[in-house]
């Protein structure tokens, strides 16, 4: 077990090690090179000499690399110029960071207690209108674009009928003591079960929102799993053997069908993101998600940095976790 | 770095998935010469008789006939691609003349409501938006198949590099392409359209096609190392047919019958990403030119009180991309061997 996780470990190091060559070079051909575009329009010559330096941008390109994979190993990335100016640039993305957190997992529990239960019972009623019924209406969730939607639920839902509210993660007149940063946990933290219970009030909307897509895409790969499993001739010989329904479900379809699921909710998860951006700005909801509208909206390049190597590592590390916690489910994995 | 793919490591799922839809249309090609499916019979006397074979485009065509999912997905494309061709007749007005710019109130009347010869109304600079829709429907349908053939194009040279030579080159060409994966798609469209230092169309093209290179590439090359050991490459060699012919004449042909069906899927989705990238503010400024996506990125301003103004576009891109989306999937399960039933 300790081997197969420092295999995954080695094999994340090379992808980490793309991922900052990419962003080094993507930050060099942004449009006026990295001093102006981290300067933006203060930029005086002292600052841009002094910023040259500092990046190293009078060197040779490696050791311009160099000290770009320093810098971000150091959390070094500068300070934000529009988003929140002056602000530490990291510093910016660790306090949004639990909001996009607390909004991931109440989209993706939402979409795994809705999709696997109906990809189960789609793939048991094969061929049906059920069946049939569910996969155009994941088919149309795909289609229809996530801001579009999470505005259709924000205007039916909290301005034509002010069941949720409009926007933002908390009712700030509540006057919530912060903890973690974590909204949710923080009112259980400190007993405000009222300031949760908002927090909650506030997930309802953009979660819904954020989860169609994970939905479509967890409840497709569900039903295609069980209708594999459900050929098997192990499924047979527990049907023969007279097993009840409930048993053969649990131990013998689920089982093995859950074994694809679980990885495709592992890169659902670490797709999010994208989702969580437009989610989180029709929502003003200031996550990450958010924080990256602002920052590409008005050319942010110190959040950016921090924001997409972010995105990617998030990505990388959940990977890993879905990886390490799949070799504990199925040995097979480990010896691969 | 090449280690054999895991179908369970998740990474390497969404890979798999990409190389196992190429692995099953491999030797499927638009000559239709792919693999008999004729039961072998044995006569009495032992001698083997071949039944007909029936190639698989064939079979497919037969299936996707009777298909309802693929017959409604075909209907709205060709709805959509004829209106876009006839658009400019069509339209009762200038996309782009502000007719009712003397009924916009800022302050008081952002948007002009509907009234005869305008049924949908005008929108924030007084032009009619029926005729924007109409006139959309070409721009949009530019916006689809350019970036889908920009990312076709870019995936074919990666895959063919990778896919002919193996070795160094696809060991390099594909850890790129795995990486360019692992950023969620939109996040890399916005981070290249970022890159301009003016936004244009053809900065949300490029943005929207560059993410799709690596699932051509990847597909492409699936499918042609998956043909690479196959007896009609194997007979070619023996006959001495020169390398570059090998490889355009007889494995790229085979494999393009899965990266067309992916194709269809991604002119639904860069529709889709056209909208959300105009919606982050990083769409195509000038508008005189009406694009679907532009129209719902730029309505968000007016949403408030005028939804309609979101609701016309949005409801046009949502039918467009289901009509791509069920032809593509129906004809992959068409194409799919497995599903021959």
């Amino acid at each position: 077990m300790a081997r197969f996780i420092i295999r995954r470990l080695i094999q994340m190091v090379g992808v980490v090690f793309v991922l900052s060559l990419l962003l080094f070079f993507w930050l060099r051909s942004l449009p006026g090179g990295v001093v102006s575009a981290i300067l933006g329009e203060r930029a005086t010559p002292a600052s841009r000499a002094a910023l040259t330096q500092a990046f190293g941008l009078d060197q040779p390109v490696y050791v311009q690399y160099l000290k770009f994979v320093q810098r971000a190993a150091r959390g070094e990335f500068g300070a934000s110029t529009s988003v929140l100016p002056g602000r530490d640039a990291f510093d910016i993305f660790l306090t949004r960071l639990p909001a996009t957190i607390e909004l991931s997992i109440c989209a993706m529990a939402i979409a795994i207690v809705f999709a696997i239960p109906l990809g189960y019972l789609a793939a048991k009623r094969h061929g049906s209108t059920f069946d049939n019924g569910t996969i155009v209406m994941s088919l149309i969730g795909v289609a229809v674009p996530v801001f579009f939607l999470a505005f259709l639920l924000k205007y039916w839902f909290a301005i034509d009928t002010p069941l949720f509210p409009v926007s933002g993660r908390q009712d700030s007149a509540l006057g919530c003591t912060r903890v973690t940063g974590f909204f949710v946990a923080d009112g259980l933290l400190t007993r405000e079960f009222d300031c949760s219970a908002d927090a909650l009030r506030h997930l309802v909307l953009p979660s819904i929102a954020l989860a169609t897509i994970p939905f479509a895409v967890i409840f497709r790969i569900t039903r295609a799993s069980v209708l594999d499993v459900l050929d098997e001739d192990y499924v047979r010989t527990a049907e023969s053997k007279g097993l009840t329904v409930q048993v053969i479900r649990a131990r013998h379809v689920m089982r093995n069908a859950l074994l694809p699921v679980i990885t495709t909710i592992g890169l659902q998860t670490g797709g999010l993101l994208a989702g969580a951006v437009l989610t989180e700005t029709v929502f003003n909801f200031g996550g990450i998600g958010s924080t990256l509208q602002q920052a590409f909206s008005n050319r942010d390049y110190a959040v950016l940095q921090v924001l997409i190597l972010a995105a990617a590592a998030i990505y990388v590390v959940v990977n890993l976790i879905v990886d390490i916690s799949y070799a504990v489910i199925d040995p097979r994995v480990r010896t691969r | 770095m090449t280690r054999p793919p895991n179908p369970l490591n998740p990474m390497d799922r969404r890979k798999q998935r990409i190389d196992d839809l190429a692995a099953s249309s491999a030797g499927v090609g638009p000559r239709g010469r792919g693999p008999a499916s004729g039961n072998v019979l044995v006569d009495d006397a032992g001698t083997v008789d071949e039944a007909p074979g029936v190639s698989l485009i064939a079979s497919a065509w037969r299936r996707l006939r009777r298909d309802p999912v693929f017959l409604v997905g075909a209907a709205i494309t060709i709805g959509f691609v004829v209106l876009a061709v006839i658009a400019p007749w069509v339209a009762s007005h200038d996309p782009a003349a502000g007719l009712l710019l003397d009924k916009v109130r800022p302050q008081s009347n952002p948007i002009p409501g509907s009234e005869p010869g305008f049924p949908l109304g005008a929108d924030d600079k007084g032009r009619d938006v029926l005729s924007r829709l109409i006139v959309g429907a070409r721009q949009t349908l530019i916006v689809g198949v350019c970036a889908t053939l920009i990312g076709l194009i870019g995936g074919l040279v990666l895959g063919i590099l990778a896919g002919a030579f193996g070795g160094g080159i696809d060991a390099f060409v594909m850890r790129v392409v795995d990486v360019l994966l692992s950023i969620p798609s939109l996040l890399l469209a916005v981070s290249i359209a970022a890159l301009a230092r003016q936004p244009s169309q053809w900065t949300v093209i490029v943005a929207i096609a560059v993410v799709q290179i690596p699932v051509f590439a990847r597909l492409l090359r699936g499918s042609m190392l998956a043909q690479r050991s196959s007896d009609h490459v194997l007979a070619a060699r023996a006959l001495g047919v020169k390398r570059s012919a090998i490889i355009f004449r007889h494995m790229v042909p085979n494999s393009l019958g899965p990266v067309i069906v992916q194709a269809t899927l991604v002119l639904a989705t860069s529709i889709i990403d056209a909208a959300a990238l105009s919606f982050l503010g990083l769409g195509n400024p000038d508008d005189d030119a009406p694009e679907w996506g532009q129209m719902l990125g730029r309505s968000q301003a007016y949403i408030q009180d005028n939804p309609h103004l979101a609701v016309y576009p949005a409801l046009c891109i949502i039918l467009v991309a289901l009509g791509f989306t069920l032809m593509g999937e129906s004809l992959r399960e068409a194409l799919d061997p497995k599903s021959r039933r």
